[in-house]
């Protein structure tokens, strides 16, 4: 039923893009590259203004999305799946492809959500970035996130979407790496772009397993055509579109990039965790959704990725002593809310895509109270040495708290008209499955209850435990005005969606309209235990982080602490299992090409030179001796012809 | 006619015109060699036309002799630039090309 559903809604009723904005809404995607091209090429000159430039090009994409979403609901609900037709990409043969944008609900809440906290994050950026030199390259880079990052999700095909996909994990490799006159933030930049690549490589294979199947890579074909084919096929290709998601998103096993990427810049990694790059994964898997429903266990899968990772990330953030990396760990879990919620079809789909804009404003809030505090501390990072902190950042504190609240789910904060959504969801169904999988939604918020509170008291309450020199203070209008819009949003927009569901109304033209199935336990049940678990999880964070002293040292710790100190030995497993192994690979390979191949094919030049060596003698540059050659070969040919004639 | 005459004769010349290339070092010399050679064969050609009663042969040594007479306009020239060059008619000195 939700298959033939979606055929009815989705592609059938797809309409031609009309009216100015839709049909020039490829200037979404033009204008921040357009800006980037212009900051990069600019040179010095641009130094002092072309930070607002990157600003106001961020601001113009965002108006010019709200003016396409505006013009899309004016439309009837059934009618709002448009297509804007750009160019003739690739015409070869059989495979003919346009180049084009995909104006729906789906794609525009993207981008919206994208430009919005993009834009705030960009007006942050030019505060904190003060100091640095290279700015205007880094609001060249930023703008060029942004813009790979619209491509994504504006592509009407999956091979358009391959090349924002790329241009998004360019972007967040020079923007890792922005200060990468020190080796480890190089390295992490590394890390995190061969990571991408492993995902990138599962969409590679998914486009071709397209093709072969299909005949085409664009999103109508292909979901028309995904009902027809076979299951296995389309387990192929699902999985596939999973590792690529894993790998974009830090799912499990490609997480470990996301607690390095932090080498980077704050703002960037709000960037990153909240509006681009992190949420790509979620977009493709909620986008290839009539890929994932003829396909249950590529399905099944997904929802144990989104699981895995839920549990995972929280654990690793009970241990961080780092603020960031703490935050990345929650960012990991979060997503894996998603994955999850995605994973769990169509009653998941909606919920997925709310959590992801709730998540979006609140970590975004959180990720910029955090580069606050670090701005005030002189880039101190680990939470060891903060404490006391909220006289001295009033405003950094009220904004950090809300964001707080909405990741843990309290009500009325937003987390909570989304998260306990998706822990309802994940109680649907019949088997073991609800009690698995809706039993980790619950644990995994408990936890999350209880090492975001561990970072929000370490960081704003108990005793100081500043190193001396240290004097924190507020940050500038230019930071805190940001923060307040983001921690409204983290309070508001939850709640303001949900009226009516109006989001997941919102969404039906591309999700499809789907009845909530009964949960195995009572809404009522769930409610209440996963608002025991949080406030279970934030009263021992208290206990423990607020109101006893705080040691500046980790002290000694079980080996499951340890264990999560070091990220779970995440990195410990990739080398050993893929990184080693690689590399003996590689250097074998290299010998056999040395000692096999080369000695091959240079024995045979040495044999060619040694004989012509030989050969050379005959060449002696005397003419008599030539000729007389000439004429013994002649008296042998008599010779023989005398003998061979009698 | 005795043929075999004719044949020894031939033979004789054409074996003291290879002699002559093979062993002597002055270009010029090696050169009456070359044209000795091709004399006996002219000889021989001429002979086995007058034994067969057709033109051909004589024809052909007609020929030989057109294209000997370029040739030696040719290959007396290279001498010449050779010894100017080279201050030597001796073919051994002629061995530049070698490594």
């Amino acid at each position: 039923m939700p298959i033939l559903r979606l055929l009815e809604l989705a592609p059938a009723q797809q309409q031609a893009a009309s009216g100015f904005f839709q049909s020039s809404a490829w200037l979404l995607v033009a204008i921040p590259l357009l800006s980037a091209a212009f900051l990069l090429l600019a040179g010095k000159r641009a130094d002092r203004w072309g930070h607002w430039v990157g600003v106001a090009a961020s601001g113009l994409a965002f108006l010019f999305g709200l003016g396409v979403t505006v013009s899309l609901l004016g439309d009837d609900a059934a009618t709002r799946v448009r297509s804007l037709h750009l160019f003739s990409w690739i015409p070869a043969g059989s495979l003919h492809l346009d180049a084009g944008m995909r104006l729906d609900p789906l794609s525009l809440t993207f981008v919206l959500l994208v430009t919005f906290v993009g834009t705030l994050i960009h007006v942050y950026s030019v505060a904190y970035m003060e100091q640095d030199p290279s700015r205007r390259r880094f609001f060249a880079y930023l703008n060029f996130f942004i813009a790979a990052m619209l491509l994504l999700v504006l592509a009407d095909s999956y091979l358009l979407l391959f090349v924002g996909w790329e241009g998004v994990g360019l972007a967040s490799y020079l923007l890792i790496g922005f200060w990468n006159h020190e080796t480890p933030n190089a390295v992490a930049a590394k890390k995190a772009f061969v990571m991408n690549r492993v995902g990138d490589l599962g969409l590679i294979v998914a486009l071709m397993l397209m093709f072969a199947t299909f005949g085409a890579v664009d999103f109508t074909t292909v979901f028309h055509g995904a009902p027809a084919a076979s299951t296995g096929l389309l387990t192929a290709t699902g999985l596939m579109l999973l590792l690529a998601a894993c790998g974009k998103s830090a799912q499990f096993p490609l997480q470990a990039w996301l607690g390095d990427a932090m080498a980077g810049p704050t703002p960037v990694s709000a960037l990153i965790h909240a509006a681009t790059m992190v949420t790509a994964g979620v977009y493709l898997v909620v986008r290839s959704a009539p890929i994932f429903e003829g396909a249950p266990t590529a399905q099944l899968v997904v929802v144990i990725v989104g699981g895995v990772t839920l549990i995972f990330g929280a654990i690793v953030g009970l241990a961080k002593d780092d603020i960031k990396k703490a935050l990345a760990a929650s960012t990991t879990s979060q997503i894996g809310y998603m994955i999850l919620a995605a994973g769990l079809g169509p009653v998941g789909y909606a919920l997925a895509i709310f959590h992801l804009v709730t998540h979006g404003f609140f970590k975004a809030g959180l990720f910029l109270g955090a580069g606050s505090v670090m701005h005030g501390m002189d880039d101190q990072v680990d939470m060891r040495r903060f404490g006391a902190l909220r006289k001295f950042l009033p405003f950094t504190w009220a904004t950090f708290a809300l964001g707080w609240l909405a990741i843990l789910g309290i009500p009325p904060f937003s987390g909570f008209w989304s998260k306990d959504k998706i822990i309802e969801a994940a109680f649907v169904g019949d088997g073991w499955r609800p009690w698995v999988f809706g039993l980790v939604a619950l644990i995994g918020a408990g936890i999350t209850a209880f090492y975001m509170s561990r970072l929000f008291f370490m960081t704003y309450h108990g005793t100081e435990r500043w190193t001396n020199d240290q004097h924190p203070h507020e940050s500038p209008r230019l930071m805190t005005v940001p923060m307040i819009v983001l921690a409204v949003g983290s309070a508001a927009v939850g709640g303001l969606l949900s009226i009516g569901g109006a989001f997941t109304i919102w969404l039906e033209p591309v999700t499809g309209h789907h009845e909530h199935g009964e949960p195995v336990l009572s809404v009522p049940v769930i409610t209440v235990a996963t608002l025991a678990l949080v406030l279970a999880g934030v009263f021992f964070a208290w206990r423990q982080y607020a109101v006893s002293t705080v040691p500046t040292t980790p002290p000694l710790a079980s080996g499951m602490t340890r264990a999560a100190r070091r990220d779970l030995y995440q990195d410990e497993v990739n080398e050993a299992v893929f990184m080693r192994p690689g590399q003996y690979l590689t250097r074998s390979l290299v010998y056999a090409d040395r000692r096999v191949l080369d000695a091959g094919v240079n024995g045979l030049g040495r044999l060619v030179a040694a004989s012509g060596e030989v050969l050379r003698r005959l060449q002696n540059g005397f003419a008599r001796t030539y000729a007389a050659t000439m004429v013994a070969g002649l008296l042998i040919l008599l010779v023989v012809v005398l003998v061979f004639q009698s | 006619m005795n043929l075999s005459n004719y044949l020894v004769l031939a033979s004789l010349l054409f074996a003291i015109g290879t002699a002559t290339v093979l062993l002597r070092r002055n270009a010029i010399i090696v050169f009456m060699g070359v044209e000795l050679m091709l004399n006996a064969a002219n000889l021989l050609l001429v002979t086995f036309a007058r034994i067969h009663g057709d033109l051909q042969g004589q024809v052909m040594a007609f020929f030989v002799m057109v294209v000997a007479a370029a040739e030696v306009v040719v290959g007396l020239a290279i001498i010449v630039s050779i010894f100017r060059t080279r201050r030597s008619a001796s073919v051994d000195d002629v061995n530049l090309l070698k490594s």
